[in-house]
């Protein structure tokens, strides 16, 4: 019954988007008169680590977030809501940084809050919020303990490291069998902070049961600028497989510094990646990108809207990443949810996000369906950095090249 | 002087106490709230740096201390807030006795004092980037609980009489300092530690005892501080932030006076929003005031802004004559 | 197998230590004349460090070749510090130089924080990945440019404290202030040229740094404490100490992070200023003016 319904909004979400699009060419200075018949229109709270040691994600975060609300303006606005304000927020890459800005927004009335970014930001500014009882759609963060700990205003769109490791460690199984199981041996290269600890505590309990041996787990700070110390131990040690966890910028100095130091293992292999499946990467640099595999979140390449986003952004001069379409999935589940609630109540739109079975994404996710605040539907895919493009290799549903395993003698 | 002064802070915390009667606007509370644990935090400061002539540059290792030992404590250990703020002021005061004990001991003063706090702070900070107990780079998240048994509250008008009164306690705390004999050797110390020492003082008894009262009283900021926020990281314990707001408030008030830190507090709070108000919410602004005003107030007005109300209008209240007794350096 | 690893991890320590040289020769010179521990040294760094990243992104001026500016400019800036700035503001107190330093750091590196944001920033120079191969290592170019810039700079300092009037003006204030005030020199401008030099030794760190280093408006907290590590440790205010100093301290942060990993890795070089300070405050070498 809630399908039928559902499927009912969507419709009318889409009609609005229809129209609207055939308005934008009006403008938006002729929108107002448009708005105020349907609503007083509705502030969403925009929360990236915009400066700071993750703020290059944040701006994709914003990037993303802001298309999204652009779009739905564009198109009228949300049913019976009316315009989407954005109230923009600067985590500064710090917990306590995003946490004042959950207060801020707030106090500016925000019907709910889409973003956080890194594990520890979404940590913070979820129970934050929570205090205010104000809706908060955690954009990526994927530390488990996120919607974990019962609280009702969280919910997260995207797969969390549970579901992502499973589904890593799967494919890399199903992988080095396929070569004839060259790889058994691995080390993990981590960022300290709840996200890359979290998963290499989980990847150290799993990779054993599927036959291979973690040789030794390096955590390292963000921001960290020299991995020569890193790279070293690497080369000592020799690892079939390396299995790095760390934001873009210190993924991308990993990757140039084993290059420098000609480390060249069977593979690179990693589990949310912050690098290895970014089109800024691969352009700007080839060479350290070549054969990075990579299990990430990452759109369906058979949506048209998808692809149509993707051309958007890269007509802005941006990569897109995928903080720019998981803020933009999230923004548009936000606006769906609204206009279901038919009020900007935060209590009603809570409500409606846990009943939410949204299909209007960009993502390759089965059915929306909210428990405890995580999305059932949400999975990861398997990229594999191949020439000068990021082709998925997994799922087999929609992959669009082999794995090339090990990765040939530079 | 026989009148002991209590009546001045008796009312300087009453006409404080009144405010939420006045305004409940969750904004101002929260200003004021940060505002009273900065006094808080720099009331330790100056007991040991004011009264004590020790300028220490690491205070963060008792705010830190406080702050981990309140939220460990609930975290890993199911201990309840209200024990754990009282251990968390007991361990930062024992971190004090420590550091204290090992600098004096070796005689370390003036710069040297400062830069050996600092290293002691900075060591601590990274120790708990990466101890688990600590949530290493994770951090410690301290479950919402809105119960007045967890040491949380729902209307920031109960967190801002909750550090009212212990700012209030601290100033008992000094004004008690000021009229007793160890505020005397303490003073002595300060002005001429030889001296000092000829006339029979122990210096060493001295200053380590003012040093844990300091700690102790510093790490109370940060036991309030786990449990108004509900989140640290190494960076927000231990990092730099703190040891600087902690100098700077007793400093820009005037300092080794009973009301420097809150003054100071005070200004230098309202001169950082002023700011924030003028251009938009940009990362460092107060900060930068905050450093111009030191530099003003060290080479223009050696006795805080204290020193210049009491130019202003000299004689007014016993206070400021009390200050200038404790204040007489050059 | 261990030991082949061991020897590049101590090169790389040498290469940086020779750059924590440069930065801690700044601060014991300053020591050594003024008397006064600078406590904006690190701030002044992080405000070098910009200046050069300003220049590659937007003038493309490479790091090797602005240091022909910015060592000039960051020597003036310290010279108008100190004489206008520190000078007046500290009234001759220990504690008060200590304070005024500080707020001038504060001041520093949150103008750069306002400015710049908290990003972590980096140039990409074309040899800023390049390597020369030393005996079965991989040595970074622009850490092994570094060192022999260092020692270079260091000799630099070295003449002209020892050769020019004003170096030898600066080693008489240092050794006794009234009898040179007596004799005619200006201490006021002795002390601000000798804050200049210290500066500029700071733009020169800088430069060498950046091709294989990062900016944020915060990484010269880091250095600070280094800084004054290798200069309690090779004896406040000795040239040669610092040199050595710097090397030994570099090896420790290396080894450190090696088998401590890259966070507690950190922890050696506070825990050795700590150490030396409580037990050996005169310095490893023991020369003190």
């Amino acid at each position: 019954m809630t399908d039928k319904r559902n499927t009912f909004s969507r419709r009318n979400f889409l009609q609005t988007t229809a129209v609207g699009v055939a308005a934008a060419a009006t403008g938006t200075i002729a929108m107002p008169a448009v708005l105020r018949a349907q609503g007083a229109g509705v502030k969403l709270g925009v929360l990236q680590p915009v400066t700071g040691a993750l703020s290059y994600s944040g701006q994709q975060g914003k990037l993303g977030a802001t298309i999204a609300i652009d779009e739905i303006n564009a198109a009228g606005g949300i049913k019976g809501i009316g315009r989407i304000e954005p109230v923009l927020g600067d985590a500064q890459s710090t917990p306590d940084g995003g946490n004042a800005e959950v207060e801020k927004m707030n106090a500016a009335g925000v019907v709910a809050i889409v973003g956080g970014y890194a594990s520890s930001i979404c940590l913070a500014t979820t129970q934050t919020a929570a205090r205010y009882d104000l809706p908060y759609i955690v954009d990526v963060g994927v530390t488990d303990a996120i919607v974990t700990r019962g609280l009702k205003n969280t919910f997260r769109f995207g797969p969390g490291f549970g579901v992502i490791s499973k589904s890593a460690l799967d494919n890399l199984v199903a992988i080095n069998d396929k070569a004839g199981k060259p790889a058994k041996t691995v080390m993990i290269v981590h960022e300290d902070s709840a996200f890359g600890s979290g998963l290499a505590k989980l990847l150290n309990a799993q990779l054993p049961e599927r036959g291979f041996q973690i040789l030794e787990t390096i955590p390292h700070p963000t921001p960290t600028r020299d991995f020569n110390n890193v790279v070293l131990k690497i080369k000592a040690q020799n690892p079939d497989i390396v299995v790095p966890a760390n934001y873009y910028n210190e993924y991308v100095l990993l990757a140039r510094t084993m290059q420098q130091q000609r480390v060249r293992p069977k593979a690179i292999y990693s589990v949310l990646g912050g690098a290895a499946s970014s089109y800024k990467f691969v352009k700007e640099f080839p060479e350290a990108a070549q054969y990075i595999m990579d299990c990430n979140h990452w759109f369906d390449p058979r949506n048209p809207k998808a692809l149509e986003l993707k051309k958007k952004v890269e007509a802005q001069g941006q990569f897109y990443t995928y903080e720019v379409f998981m803020n933009y999935s999230c923004v548009l589940l936000v606006a769906d949810a609204l206009a279901r609630a038919g009020a900007a109540d935060r209590a009603k739109l809570n409500a409606a996000l846990e009943s939410s079975t949204f299909t209007g994404h960009v993502m390759p996710y089965g059915p929306t369906k909210f428990v405890n605040g995580q999305n059932q539907g949400a999975a990861p895919a398997n990229t594999q950095v191949l020439g000068n493009d990021i082709q998925v290799i997994f799922p087999e549903t929609f992959a669009s090249a082999k794995p090339v395993f090990p990765m040939p003698p530079a | 002087m026989k009148a002991p002064g209590y009546l001045s802070v008796v009312a300087v915390v009453a006409a404080l106490a009144l405010v939420p009667f006045v305004t409940s606007s969750n904004v101002i509370l929260n200003f004021l709230v940060i505002a009273l644990l900065i006094a808080l935090v720099g009331q330790g400061w100056n007991v040991l740096g004011g009264y004590g002539g020790q300028y220490s540059f690491g205070h963060a290792a008792f705010f830190g201390t406080g702050a981990y030992t309140t939220a460990v404590l609930q975290v890993q250990y199911g201990i309840n807030a209200w024990p754990g703020f009282a251990i968390g002021i007991a361990a930062g005061a024992l971190v004090g006795a420590v550091i204290g004990f090992l600098s004096f001991r070796s005689g370390l003063k003036g710069s040297y004092f400062a830069l050996v706090t600092l290293a002691f702070a900075e060591v601590l900070r990274i120790v708990a980037s990466v101890a688990p107990i600590t949530g290493a780079g994770v951090g410690t998240l301290i479950r919402l609980d809105v119960r007045f048994e967890a040491f949380q509250f729902q209307s920031r008008a109960i967190f801002y009489w909750i550090i009212l009164a212990l700012v209030a306690l601290s100033l008992v705390i000094v004004r008690m300092i000021e009229n007793s004999r160890f505020g005397a050797r303490l003073v002595a110390v300060r002005e001429n530690e030889d001296a000092a020492r000829a006339l029979g003082v122990d210096v060493m008894a001295t200053k380590l005892g003012a040093m844990t009262i300091s700690a102790a009283i510093t790490a109370a900021g940060g036991c309030f501080y786990a449990q108004y926020y509900l989140f640290l990281d190494a960076g927000i314990a231990y990092g730099p932030w703190i040891s600087v707001e902690a100098l700077l408030a007793p400093i820009i008030g005037g300092v080794g006076t009973i009301y420097g830190p809150l003054l100071g507090a005070l200004v230098v709070k309202t001169l950082g929003e002023a700011a924030k108000h003028v251009t938009g919410t940009a990362p460092g602004l107060d900060l930068i005031i905050y450093g111009a005003v030191l530099v003003l107030v060290v080479g223009f007005a050696p006795r805080g802004v204290a020193g210049l109300l009491e130019r202003l209008w000299p004689r007014r209240s016993r206070a400021p004559a009390r200050a200038e007794e404790g204040k007489s350096r050059d | 197998m261990q030991t082949a690893i061991i020897i590049p991890a101590i090169l790389n320590g040498v290469l940086m230590g020779a750059v924590y040289a440069l930065v801690a020769l700044g601060l014991t010179l300053i020591y050594g004349v003024l008397h006064i521990i600078n406590f904006a040294h690190g701030a002044l760094l992080t405000a070098a460090l910009f200046a050069v990243y300003f220049c590659f992104r937007t003038l493309g001026i490479d790091p090797y070749v602005a240091v022909l500016g910015l060592a000039p400019l960051f020597f003036l800036l310290g010279y108008a510090l100190q004489r206008f700035v520190i000078g007046p503001a500290a009234h001759g107190e220990d504690s008060n130089i200590l304070l005024v330093t500080l707020g001038i750091a504060v001041v520093i590196e949150n103008a750069l924080l306002y400015v710049f944001r908290a990003d972590t920033r980096t140039i990409d120079v074309p040899y800023g990945f390049s390597v020369i191969e030393f005996g079965g290592t991989f040595l970074s170019v622009p850490r092994v440019v570094g060192f022999f810039a260092a020692f270079a700079v260091a000799g630099l300092l070295w003449a002209i404290l020892a050769l020019t009037d004003t170096g030898k003006a600066i080693r008489a204030v240092a050794k006794e202030k009234r009898g040179a005030e007596l004799s005619g020199i200006d201490v006021a401008h002795i002390y601000a040229m000798t804050f200049g030099l210290g500066t500029a030794c700071l733009a020169v760190a800088a430069c060498l740094l950046m091709p294989s280093y990062y900016v944020n408006p915060h990484v010269g907290n880091a250095f600070v404490l280094v800084a004054f590590t290798i200069v309690v440790l090779g004896g406040m205010g000795s040239v040669p100490g610092a040199l050595i100093g710097g090397l030994f301290a570099g090896v420790v942060e290396s080894l450190c992070g090696f088998y401590l990993g890259e966070s507690l890795g950190q922890i050696g070089i506070f825990l050795m200023f700590i150490l030396v300070l409580l037990f050996r405050p005169t310095g490893l070498l023991g020369a003190r003016a």
